[in-house]
C-alpha cells in the first residue's frame, strides 16, 4: 500500500464534500508568510511527509504572525524524515475547536470487507482510545456491493453517545468519508481528529490515506510516482525498475533497492528471488552465509525473458556487489528457460564482472541449465547452474566459494566478451515491433546464414523465411507489437550461437540507458 | 478423492485464447482436468487445444453445461467482470490466477460470491492439484512436469506461496511422502479460501490424514488457522513452517489496522497461536519433510 502524504489526501476528501481547513500548500518559508497574511489569524504549519506521529518530531507548529509561520516553515522545510526530504508545508486556518472525533474506514482483509471504525473521542491514537474508552469506538463492516446506509452511518454515532444534530451530521460525513474511501480505492482512510468547530461544522482536520498499489494505475489523480511501500524515497534504479513494470502484465518483477552506498569486499549481493515466498526462504539462506543484500528483486508469475532480462541489467547496475544470486522456491511452475533466456542477454550485454549462482529450478529446468552453461562458458567469471534437487543452503555456499575464489576479469577479457545481438548497422534491416521492444534483422547477414536457426528457436512460431529465404513473420506487424511476439529472446541466443548474429533486440530500461 | 476438484466437473478456461491461457489449459487436458472449452469475448467460434471458444460464460453453460468450475486468465483489471459473470453464470468455483487484482475488486467479487454462493482461489494462485485426479491453474507448468513432481499420497499442502506449495510437495515426494491436494491459496491481502477454509476442506476429505501448512508473516491466516484448531474445526496433524522470520517490519499495518489485528500478523505471534494449537512447527523450511514423517509416525499414519 502506498501512503498518501495528508495534502493530497485532503484535496480527495474534498472532491467528495468533506469540509477541509482553508490552507496553502506552500515550499518557501516566503510562501507561509503569503499564506499565513491570507488566511489571516493564527494558522497551524504542517509538514507533508509520508511518517506518522509528525506533532513529536516537531513537524506540526502553531503561529500566530506570518513572521513566526515562515520561521517554521525554514525550521521544517529540508528536513529529511525517515529518509524522505520535507519539500513542502501545509498552512492551514486554525479551526475553533468545540469537539473532536476519530473516523477511520479500513480494508478488513480477514473478513474481505470495509470496516467503518467512529470514536466520539479524537485526538489521539485509535489503540488508545480502543483501549482506555471502548464504549467510545463503534465498528461495523460493510457489504462491498450495498454500501454504508446512512442508517448505519447514524447508528455508529449513536451508539457512542451522539445524538440529535451532532448525530445526523457525523453521520453525512461518515457517508461522505466512505464515498471518498471507495472512489479512491483507499486501503485505509482515517480523519484523526474529525472537527466540530463552535459554527457547527464537522471538519477534516487531518486526513492520513494509504491506498492499494494494484489500484493506482487508474488513479492518476493520486500523483503516485512508485506504487510501493519503499520506507524511503524511490531510487534511480527503483524508478527504472518501476517504469518497466507497470504497463506490462505479464509476470511480476518486484524491485527494491535496500541499499545504496555499497562497498566491493564487504559481501554484497545482487539478489535476484522468484517467488514471494521463495524470495524470502532464499534471502534467508545467503543471509546465513554471512551475505548482505543489495536489494530485493523477485521475478514471477511466469515473467516473459524481456522482463528477466531487465531485473539483471537493473540489479547489475548497481555498483559495489560481489556476487549475483538468484533463487527461488526450486520447483517453479514456469517453464525456466525463459528466465535463462533474459539472464544471458543481460550478462553478456553487461558484460558480467562478478560470479553468479542462478537456482532455476522447477519445469524444464534443464533447458535452463543447458542454456546458462553453453552461454556463459566464455565469460571471464563463473556463472554456475542450478536446478531443483540443488539445495538453496548448498547453492549460497557455492556463492561464498566463487567470491573467494573470484579474481575482477582485465579490460581485455571484458572487451572480448560478445553481447548476444547484432552490433553493426544493418545493410538490410527487416524491423518489428514486440510489446516493449523492437527486434531487428539484417537480411543481408540472414543471406549468409546456414543454419537459419531463428526459425526453429522462435517457438511461438512466428518467424518463416520468406521467398529470398530470410527470416519473417508470418503475422502481422500489428499482432506481433500486440504481444504474439513473447519476447521470448530465443531467435537472438540461437542466431548468436550457430548463425551470424544478425538480430537486435532492444529491451529499453527508462533511465538505464 | 480432491478438497476442490472433481474428475467429473465440467471446468473452463476464461481468456483461454491468451499465452498463459492457452499454455496451461494444455496442462489441464493433459493432467486429466475436465475441460471443456473456453471464453473471451470476441473469439466465440474460435478452437483452442481442440476445444471451443465461447463468447460468454453463459453461452458456455448453454452449449456444454452443466459448467461447475472456471479458471481464469485473464489481465488483472479485467477479473472483475469475469469472475462475476462466471458467479452469475451459476459457475461454483474459480481460480483466480493473474495477481495485482485491485483489491477493490476482490471485495467485490468476494460479495458476488457471497450472494451466489460459490467460492473463489486467489487471486495471484497457481490454483490446486491433486494427483491422478486433475489440476486447475497453472501448478505444476506442464502435466509432464505435474507427473514427475507430484506423487499421491495422504498429506495435504496449503501455501501462501505459489512455487512453495509444489515445492513442499516435491520435496515430500522425495522423502516417501506422496500428497492428497496441494492448494495455493493465493498471494493477495484478501483471498478467497484461506488457510482455515481449505483447512475444512482437508477435514473432510477422508484421503488427507495430515497437512502441511507454509505461512508468511502479515495477516491473520495462520492464527485463524489454529483458531480454527482450537474450536475442532480441523482435528488432523498440522506440520506448520512460518517464513519471513528474519524480514524488515514495514508500514503494511495501518493504525486502525492495528486495532482488528491486536498485534497479530507477527512470526512469534503466528508461531506462539500454531503451537498453542497443537501444530507441530518446521524450524527451518529444509526440515518440513523430516519433521512431517515424526508426525505421521507419532500418530502412526502410513507415509503413502
Amino acid at each position: 500500500m502506498t501512503l498518501i502524504v495528508e495534502a493530497v489526501g485532503k484535496r480527495e476528501v474534498e472532491k467528495y464534500g468533506i469540509h477541509v481547513p482553508r490552507g496553502f500548500l506552500v515550499e518557501l518559508p516566503e510562501g507561509a508568510r503569503k499564506a499565513t497574511e491570507e488566511i489571516g489569524g493564527k494558522v497551524v504549519i504542517k509538514a507533508q511527509v509520508r511518517t506518522t506521529g509528525r506533532a513529536g518530531q516537531g513537524l506540526v507548529g502553531f503561529a500566530d504572525s506570518p513572521e513566526d509561520a515562515a520561521r517554521f516553515a525554514e525550521r521544517m522545510l529540508g528536513r529529511i524524515v525517515k529518509g524522505f526530504p520535507v519539500t513542502q508545508v501545509l498552512i492551514e486556518e486554525f479551526l475553533d475547536i468545540s469537539r473532536e472525533y476519530f473516523a477511520g474506514i479500513i480494508t478488513d482483509t480477514k473478513e474481505g470487507r470495509p470496516l467503518v471504525i467512529f470514536s466520539s473521542r479524537g485526538g489521539s491514537g485509535i489503540e488508545e482510545i480502543a483501549r482506555d474508552h471502548p464504549e467510545s469506538v463503534a465498528k461495523v463492516h460493510i457489504d462491498y456491493t450495498r454500501g454504508l446506509r446512512p442508517f448505519e452511518a447514524r447508528e455508529l454515532a449513536r451508539k457512542t453517545g451522539l445524538s440529535g444534530k451532532e448525530m445526523v451530521g457525523m453521520g453525512a460525513f461518515l457517508e461522505k468519508l466512505y464515498a471518498a474511501f471507495i472512489g479512491v480505492e483507499a486501503r485505509s482512510l482515517e480523519v484523526n481528529p474529525v472537527v466540530l468547530t463552535s459554527d457547527g461544522r464537522f471538519v477534516a482536520a487531518d486526513c492520513h490515506l494509504t491506498v492499494d498499489d494494484y489500484a493506482v494505475f487508474r488513479h492518476p489523480e493520486l500523483d503516485v510516482e512508485i506504487a510501493r511501500e519503499l520506507g524511503h524515497p524511490p531510487t534511480a534504479l527503483e524508478k527504472s525498475a518501476y517504469a518497466c513494470e507497470k504497463d506490462d502484465y505479464r509476470g511480476t518483477f518486484y524491485f527494491i533497492q535496500l541499499e545504496s552506498d555499497v562497498k566491493k569486499g564487504e559481501g554484497w549481493l545482487g539478489f535476484h528471488g522468484s517467488g514471494g515466498g521463495g524470495s524470502m526462504m532464499s534471502m534467508d539462506a545467503v543471509s546465513d552465509q554471512g551475505f548482505k543484500v543489495a536489494d530485493f528483486c523477485d521475478t514471477s508469475g511466469n515473467p516473459p525473458a524481456s522482463k528477466v532480462y531487465r531485473a539483471g541489467r537493473i540489479i547489475l547496475a548497481q555498483s559495489g556487489i560481489d556476487g549475483y544470486f538468484l533463487s527461488g522456491s526450486g520447483v517453479a511452475s514456469q517453464e525456466q528457460y525463459h528466465g535463462a533466456r533474459g539472464l544471458i542477454k543481460a550478462f553478456r550485454e553487461e558484460p558480467l564482472r562478478i560470479p553468479a549462482v542462478i537456482r532455476l529450478g522447477g519445469n524444464r529446468e534443464e533447458l535452463a541449465i543447458e542454456y546458462l552453461n553453453r552461454f556463459c562458458a566464455d565469460l571471464p567469471v563463473t556463472v554456475e547452474a542450478y536446478g531443483k534437487d540443488d539445495k538453496v543452503t548448498f547453492c549460497a555456499e557455492r556463492m561464498r566459494a566463487l567470491i573467494d575464489e573470484h579474481t575482477s576479469p582485465s579490460d581485455a577479457e571484458l572487451e572480448a566478451v560478445k553481447p548476444l545481438h547484432n552490433t553493426d548497422t544493418p545493410k538490410l534491416p527487416y524491423e518489428f515491433k514486440t510489446l516493449t521492444g523492437k527486434i531487428t534483422f539484417d537480411h543481408a547477414k540472414c543471406a549468409k546464414c546456414e543454419s537459419k536457426a531463428c526459425i526453429e528457436a522462435c517457438k511461438p512460431g512466428i518467424l518463416e523465411l520468406n521467398d529470398k529465404g530470410a527470416p519473417a513473420l508470418n503475422i502481422s506487424l500489428d499482432d506481433a507489437a500486440r504481444g504474439k511476439c513473447t519476447e521470448c529472446l530465443a531467435c537472438e541466443a540461437e542466431c548468436f550461437y550457430s548463425g551470424e548474429t544478425a538480430v537486435r533486440i532492444e529491451l529499453p530500461i527508462p533511465g538505464l540507458m | 478423492m480432491a478438497v476442490l476438484i472433481d474428475k467429473t466437473d465440467k471446468v473452463i478456461v476464461q481468456g483461454m485464447t491468451g499465452r498463459e491461457g492457452r499454455t496451461r489449459t494444455k496442462l489441464m487436458l493433459g493432467y486429466g482436468t475436465n475441460v471443456v472449452g473456453g471464453v473471451t469475448p470476441g473469439r466465440g467460434g474460435e478452437v483452442v487445444e481442440g476445444l471451443p471458444v465461447w463468447d460468454s460464460v453463459l453461452e458456455a453453460q448453454d452449449a456444454a453445461g452443466p459448467i461447475n468450475t472456471s479458471v481464469l486468465f485473464i489481465p488483472a483489471p479485467l477479473v472483475k467482470s469475469a469472475a462475476i459473470e462466471a458467479f452469475t453464470a451459476g459457475v461454483k468455483l474459480i481460480v483466480i490466477v493473474p495477481d495485482r487484482v485491485p483489491l477493490h475488486d476482490v471485495m467485490e467479487i468476494k460479495a458476488a460470491a457471497v450472494e451466489y454462493d460459490a467460492d473463489f482461489l486467489g487471486p495471484n494462485t497457481l490454483g490446486t492439484l491433486s494427483p491422478g485426479v486433475g489440476v486447475l491453474g497453472m501448478m505444476g507448468g506442464s502435466a509432464e512436469s505435474a507427473r514427475k513432481f507430484f506423487k499421491s499420497g495422504t498429506v495435504g499442502v496449503s501455501s501462501r506461496s505459489g512455487g512453495i506449495t509444489s515445492s513442499i510437495a516435491y520435496y515430500l515426494g522425495k522423502a516417501g511422502i506422496g500428497v492428497s491436494s496441494i492448494v495455493h491459496v493465493g498471494g493477495d491481502p484478501i483471498v478467497g479460501l484461506p488457510h482455515p477454509e481449505v483447512l475444512r476442506r482437508f477435514e473432510s476429505d477422508p484421503d488427507t490424514k495430515a497437512v502441511v501448512m507454509f505461512g508468511e508473516i502479515g495477516g491473520t491466516q495462520e492464527e485463524d488457522a489454529a483458531e480454527l484448531i482450537e474450536s475442532s474445526g480441523f482435528t488432523k496433524p498440522l506440520i506448520a513452517y512460518i517464513g519471513g522470520k528474519g524480514a524488515r517490519e514495514g508500514t503494511r499495518f495501518s493504525h486502525a489496522g492495528a486495532i482488528i489485528e491486536g498485534g497479530r500478523g507477527t512470526y512469534q505471534g503466528k508461531i506462539d497461536a500454531l503451537k498453542a494449537a497443537g501444530a507441530a512447527i518446521a524450524p527451518t523450511y529444509d526440515a518440513i519433510p523430516e519433521v512431517t514423517i515424526q508426525v505421521l509416525k507419532d500418530r502412526g499414519i502410513g507415509i503413502s
